[in-house]
């Protein structure tokens, strides 16, 4: 985690030096303001389906930055010359070619972490945020503007799916990454020598969309703008 | 723009250019990648086999933290060599050495096994390590999503468990995909196959009746929380495909 931190911070720290300040505008609005899953709900299904472990989160979050980031940057480049009528299909094939590239490298050169990614590839492809990216930027601006775009709204997606594996894991399992912090339920170590349970139901996916719920609810409680009038 | 981009004749150009250059791009790639593929997953069919019978990286490193991992891609094909002291394969009645048994894929042996002519071969790997030995039984099921699949390794009485391996294709994160963590297949070590003679399997139980998994001799392990469909899987596939080697196993008791 804090590994996984310290990288997107270096991703970004010499960058930023370069930024005007409304192109650092599309990264950090993602971030918070403009959050793909808390404020525009998007990408909703690959946050219920992966959370229920902090790693599944994690992993997930880099290979929707990757993807997004250079599809972005793709579609960007051929913006010009898309058919309007087909653009949608285009769309598509873009991420699922990026996508069984990355598949078929990875399992050249890293065969593990490709079968830890197996079954987020057809996750990725699926995700609305990076079609969604692909349609509302990607296709109207600049691949640089385009590349920030993508790794802001990525990134934003990634957060959210942090936090959510975070809690499920730790209230499901008791354990972060695998390792066991609240003690061995078993043997009835740490907290569990009082009493306390893990709860089931952390595991499951209507569990992710309350965690997720609860979060919006801060959010919106402290930042009032966000709060729509009806 | 001097092109219009929206004419028919220009949306169909576009098509089949790209399916021309997405297809070819990706056909080439398939195919260059392919032989560096099926190498990685041979030497994983040999880690996933030595795994099952407790040889692992710690064997090589002599560390205990290092149990969980397999025998490193470099090494494991000598090491195979090493423990393995014998593939057989089972056709019917007939069995037969062969050195190349555990290339055989279980799920075209399946495929072919629904014609009634064909005799299924059934691959089965014998292991020593440290005088013991062991016999390593393939297995391949489905679980929730997709193919799971797993090796079985017996003791000489062909009834106790030494050790197990399982994989899958793509069962949940968190839940299903745990059956590949040690906690579960460590469950696995000691319990017996049979009941009073009679070949049972092994139950994945949901009762929790035996949460430190003491009891030997029920036929039981301890479920995953919310994998119970991917747990099922696992209990039938291993009823089902242990059961293929018993007329072989009986010859030998």
């Amino acid at each position: 985690m804090a590994e996984a931190v310290a990288k997107e911070k270096v991703v970004k720290a010499p960058k930023e030096a370069l930024f005007s300040k409304k192109n650092r505008k599309l990264i950090t609005d993602p971030l918070t303001d403009n959050n793909p899953i808390t404020i525009q709900v998007l990408g909703i299904c690959s946050a219920l389906a992966i959370t229920a472990q902090l790693q599944a989160s994690i992993v997930m979050a880099f290979s929707v930055l990757f993807v997004l980031g250079v599809g972005n940057v793709v579609i960007s480049l051929m913006r010009n010359i898309i058919p309007s009528k087909i653009r949608i299909i285009v769309q598509l094939i873009v991420v699922a070619t990026l996508v069984i590239i990355v598949d078929l490298v990875l399992k050249t050169f890293a065969y593990e972490l490709s079968k830890t990614l197996s079954v987020f590839v057809g996750l990725i492809i699926t995700n609305c945020i990076i079609m969604g990216r692909f349609e509302a930027f990607a296709l109207a601006n600049t691949p640089w503007k385009s590349f920030l775009d993508g790794i802001g709204n990525a990134a934003g997606y990634g957060i959210i799916l942090i936090i959510v594996g975070f809690f499920r894991e730790l209230l499901g399992s008791g354990t972060l990454l695998g390792v066991q912090v609240l003690g061995d339920p078993i043997e009835k170590t740490g907290l569990y020598a009082f009493g306390y349970e893990n709860n089931g139901f952390m595991l499951l996916s209507p569990m992710a969309l309350i965690v997720v719920g609860l979060i919006i609810w801060v959010q919106r409680s402290r930042n009032v703008a966000l709060i729509e009038e009806h | 723009m001097a092109k219009n981009t929206d004419s028919n004749l220009y949306t169909v150009l576009f098509a089949i250019g790209m399916v021309i250059v997405v297809g070819s791009l990706l056909a080439f790639m398939a195919s260059y990648f392919n032989p560096a593929i099926s190498l990685n997953k041979k030497l994983e069919k040999q880690q996933n086999i030595l795994f099952a019978m407790g040889v692992n990286e710690s064997t090589l490193t002599d560390d205990p933290d290092d149990a969980n991992s397999f025998v490193p891609t470099d090494k494991v094909t000598s090491e195979f060599g090493k423990y393995i002291t014998e593939q057989l394969v089972i056709e019917g009645d007939k069995v037969s050495k062969d050195s190349l048994a555990y290339l055989i894929d279980l799920k075209k042996e399946k495929e072919l096994a629904k014609n009634p002519n064909y005799t299924r071969r059934l691959p089965l790997f014998i292991g020593e390590k440290d005088g013991q030995k062991f016999f390593i039984v393939p297995m391949r099921g489905s679980g929730l999503w997709d193919a799971i699949w797993g090796f079985m390794a017996l003791n000489t009485d062909l009834e106790t468990v030494k050790g197990v391996f399982f994989d899958h294709k793509g069962e949940t994160p968190g839940l299903g995909s745990n059956i590949k963590e040690a906690f579960f297949m460590d469950d696995f070590v000691g319990e017996n196959i049979f009941s009073d003679g009679q070949f049972k399997g092994i139950n994945v139980a949901k009762g929790n009746a035996d949460p430190k998994n003491e009891d030997k001799n029920d036929n039981e392990v301890d479920a995953i929380a919310g994998a119970t469909i991917t747990g099922n899987g696992i209990a039938s596939m291993i009823k089902k495909d242990v059961a293929m080697y018993l007329p072989y196993f009986n010859t030998l008791k």
